[in-house]
């Protein structure tokens, strides 16, 4: 079996309006959105509504979502890559019953996926929409809690305060010591917050062929990059920006290059090292990759529930 | 054996069924009915109404019940269900001194016209626990005078005659009214959207601020100049008809702080206000309220700012609840890519750092073999 | 192209919710992709010298907390005027400043793209949408633009296009992050040109 069918869409509940916001909500929204696509990595301020789930849980990139879909979209949701992990499912939901629109996993598959945390390991490509939830939209918030400071610092692309904190960093740990949410340079005018992605995604950001949005629902911020944008990692010339590596491969797909998450295997210290994103590593295994955990008899069926092994 | 965690939509499928039947409790006990809560736990549903920004005590009760009493959850209901609604129009401001008042007393004047009234109040109660509310005991039927039909003269307004406490402050009247579930949050920002931010902001939030200005941190002398619970008509204009029509009646809370002001070279010795009004009973909450009301008006009355209560980005950013418990909670979200992004860092910082040690001990070793040649 | 309708009441969505999704997932992507030509389907049947592109466009952004610019082609047209605002609720403004929308049907004669609101520094989403009523994005005088949302390069020729637009519209890309957006609306499709695009002198 190759990778997960798309499902087929769910009827949509008569109670609310398509995908659950008036269309008054959803224009101002819209307007939101057109203004940070003209203004690459600048936050602008929008009404952001109280939504049916808590702020922090993923309300701006709901929002987000629910403002640009159409009956016609295909969504993926995920949440630290993984297709399957609570609030991903929960919003995944959130959307098949309101907007009655079809869900994948499939990345290459999905023309709007909305996450939290990681960027996909396929390329995206054009036509494809990816909607980020954002905590803190604010990269400076660490460096100067107040709004109005931060405002003007933007306004006079007044950046110096952050790379001061970068070189404290370097100062102080002998390298930048900042591991996600590091912030970036959009089209050489906006300092921008990736969101809590691991640094590792930040150079798929760059010239990216899809559309990024980000929603920061609580912070009542919106902002965006274009696709063919340019979003450079701020670094220095003796330090240069780089990503993490793993010293192993998937344990799972055996694929290299990819972001993994620990897994603790027992309580004598026993660890593996597997894909953070899901679909990445179903794919690779229904292709018959094979990692040095999966074990032969494993079914290479990638929509099964569970993955199930003996070491 | 590894076994990934997958699964998750049958898990909040059962997560939500339990919850439900937790909610229920025994079964063998009657179920809680909607008019039971807005009736005997009336403050509870008032703090909902005031917190969630809606007046529906039948909807508030709801939420207390659907939230098993989580009252800050139980907002969040009314708040998701309120933004869903269509917005008509704006009120005329209501008219406190025209309320219907159930309570009503000064601290600064010992009798003043319209009298004092306790009202159902729990002051002077003595707080020893009652076991006869634990049955059903009937209740005395409660000793009642009918509403002189004159207004009852706010405290403010005797003040304000002897030109002792400041004018109300006045907005352009040309501006549209700040509506702060339509208009993201900016500052400095025009009291009219502060006075809604503290109205629908956390009781215990603004209660442990208020408490702070008492202890010296920002401290403005407060006299409690009057406060009143009552019911007030909510009046609506009618573009098509041209003039303001009765919809319907709401029970308030209002708070008119009297607080010291030395003046000016400019303006003569004053009172200053802080205001504070809240839907339904909420008497603790518009106290609080109008003492942060006061701190907020720091810059306005050119005092140094210096403490918490009085810095405005810092209060009203933090005093809504439902935003403020969805972030602090989020932190139960998996964070493990993040997580890991440190953990791989730690653990290489670590490294060097040992391997720096032990390379300072082997020199440190050499030098005293070198000395000892 | 679209008779006009008689009355204001008529020629709005018929499907509201799904048209406004559909116009404005076209109007995102010609953003995102600035030059790029996004097919517009005929949803709207506004009262001339309105056309149906803009129309659709106007009756999916605009409500009553945006104020909408006519130029005076559409302002002397009582009809366009009271289709809009009972369409949108929009309030109609005559002062280009305080425009969220502008709507312009005789692009040639706008003299000065700087008389709309450009945002302020700390906040340049406070600008004006400028949407254009053109005849054409292939047929007019070619244009090259490169910037965010655009591989290397992209080429559009709308027409009619205000007067020097070379020059207005470096002098817009020069307020960055200030300054103006253009939405070009033609028959059946749509393009636009944000502040970030930046023109190309066009080689002698």
């Amino acid at each position: 079996m190759t990778s997960p069918a798309t499902d087929a869409p769910e009827p949509t509940l008569a109670r609310y309006n398509f995908a659950y916001l008036d269309e008054q909500t959803k224009r101002m929204i819209r307007r939101a959105i057109l203004k940070g696509i003209a203004i690459p990595g600048y936050q602008v301020p929008f009404a952001s509504r109280e939504m049916p789930m808590p702020y922090g849980w993923g309300t701006g990139g709901v929002q987000v979502t629910a403002a640009i879909i159409g009956p016609d979209d295909v969504l993926k949701v995920i949440d630290q890559g993984a297709d399957d992990t609570t609030n991903a499912v929960s919003i995944r939901a959130f959307f098949a019953r309101t907007a009655g629109v079809a869900t994948t996993t499939a990345t290459p598959e999905a023309t709007i996926i909305q996450t939290r945390h990681r960027i996909p390991e396929t390329k995206l490509r054009e036509g494809q929409v990816l909607v980020y939830q954002v905590p803190i939209p604010e990269p400076l918030r660490f460096l100067e809690p107040r709004e109005t400071e931060t405002r003007k610092m933007h306004a006079l692309e007044e950046y110096g305060l952050m790379h001061v904190k970068l070189y404290e960093d370097i100062a102080r740990n002998g390298r930048i010591a900042t591991t996600y949410a590091y912030p970036v340079k959009v089209e050489g005018r906006y300092v921008m917050d990736p969101s809590p992605t691991p640094k590792f995604d930040n150079p798929k950001m760059h010239r990216s062929e899809a559309l990024q949005l980000f929603g920061a629902g609580r912070e009542k911020r919106i902002y965006a990059i274009p696709p063919h944008t340019d979003v450079v990692s701020l670094d220095f010339e003796d330090h240069p920006f780089e990503i993490q590596s793993f010293d192993q491969p998937c344990a799972l797909c055996g694929g290299e290059g990819v972001y993994l998450d620990e897994v603790v295997l027992d309580d004598r210290g026993g660890r593996m090292f597997v894909c953070s994103d899901t679909h990445h590593c179903e794919s690779r295994r229904a292709e018959g990759h094979r990692g040095a955990l999966l074990g032969d008899e494993a079914s290479a069926d990638a929509a099964s529930a569970t993955v199930k092994e003996e070491m | 054996m590894y076994v990934a965690v997958k699964g998750g939509e049958a898990a909040i499928t059962n997560a939500h069924r339990l919850l439900a039947a937790r909610r229920r409790g025994d079964t063998d006990v009657p179920g809680l009915t909607l008019a039971q809560i807005a009736g005997q736990l009336s403050l509870a549903v008032d703090r909902v109404m005031g917190e969630g920004s809606l007046y529906d005590p039948e909807l508030a009760a709801l939420a207390v019940k659907q939230a098993r009493g989580d009252l800050i959850e139980a907002v969040f209901l009314l708040r998701a269900y309120r933004t869903t609604l269509p917005r008509f129009g704006h009120s005329e401001p209501v008219d406190t001194c025209a309320m219907v008042v159930e309570r009503r007393i000064s601290a600064v004047y010992k009798d003043l016209p319209g009298g004092q009234l306790l009202g159902p109040t729990f002051d002077y109660t003595h707080r020893l626990l009652d076991p006869t509310l634990a049955g059903d005991e009937p209740v005395e039927a409660p000793a009642t005078a009918t509403a002189g039909s004159e207004k009852v003269t706010r405290v403010s307004d005797i003040l304000g005659d002897e030109g002792l406490i400041e004018e109300d402050a006045m907005l352009d009247a040309s501006r549209p009214v700040a509506d702060i579930t339509r208009t993201p949050m900016e500052f400095p920002m025009e009291r009219d959207a502060r006075l809604q931010t503290l109205a629908r902001g956390d009781e215990g939030f603004l209660l442990a601020l208020a408490y702070s200005t008492q202890r010296g941190y920002a401290r403005s002398h407060p006299f409690a100049g009057e406060i009143r619970i009552g019911e007030v008509d909510v009046e609506v204009t009618i573009p098509e008809l041209g003039f303001a029509v009765v919809i319907g009646r709401i029970r308030l809370t209002e708070c008119q702080m009297v607080n010291q002001f030395k003046g000016s070279a400019k303006a003569p010795p004053q009172f200053t206000r802080g205001y504070g009004l809240v839907f339904g009973q909420a008497e603790r909450k518009a106290m609080a309220m109008s003492l942060c009301d006061r701190a907020l008006r720091a810059s306005e009355l050119g005092e140094d700012i210096v403490a918490p209560a009085q810095d405005e980005e810092f209060v009203l950013s933090h005093c809504d609840n439902v935003q403020s418990t969805g972030f602090v909670e989020h932190l139960k979200l998996p964070h493990y890519v993040d997580f890991q992004a440190e953990l791989d860092l730690v653990r290489r910082m670590r490294a060097e750092h040992f391997k720096a040690a032990a390379s300072t001990d082997d020199a440190a070793t050499d030098d005293t073999q070198e000395a000892a040649e | 192209m679209v008779a006009a309708t008689a009355s204001a009441y008529e020629g709005g969505f018929s499907d509201p919710v799904g048209a406004a999704q559909t116009v404005f997932r076209a109007l995102m992507d010609a953003m995102a992709r600035p030059g790029s030509i996004q097919p517009l389907p005929d949803v709207a049947v506004p009262p001339a010298p309105l056309t149906a592109s803009a129309a659709a466009l106007i009756a999916t952004l605009a409500d009553a907390d945006t104020p909408v610019w006519l130029d005076p082609l559409l302002a002397k047209a009582d009809a366009v005027r009271d289709w809009i605002i009972f369409h949108t609720g929009a309030p109609i403004t005559a002062h280009q400043p305080d425009a969220a929308f502008a709507l312009v049907a005789a692009p040639q004669n706008l003299s000065a793209l700087n008389g709309f609101a450009l945002g302020t520094q700390d906040y340049p989403d406070r600008s004006t949408t400028v949407i254009l009523q053109v005849d054409t994005l292939a047929a007019g005088a070619p244009l090259s633009f490169e910037g965010p949302g655009i591989e290397s390069r992209v080429k559009i020729a709308p027409a009619p296009m205000p007067q020097h637009f070379g020059a207005q519209w470096a002098a817009n890309r020069q307020a960055f992050p200030r300054g103006i957006d253009l939405v070009l609306a033609a028959p059946g499709a749509v393009a636009a040109l944000p502040r970030s695009a930046r023109l190309i002198r066009q080689e002698a």
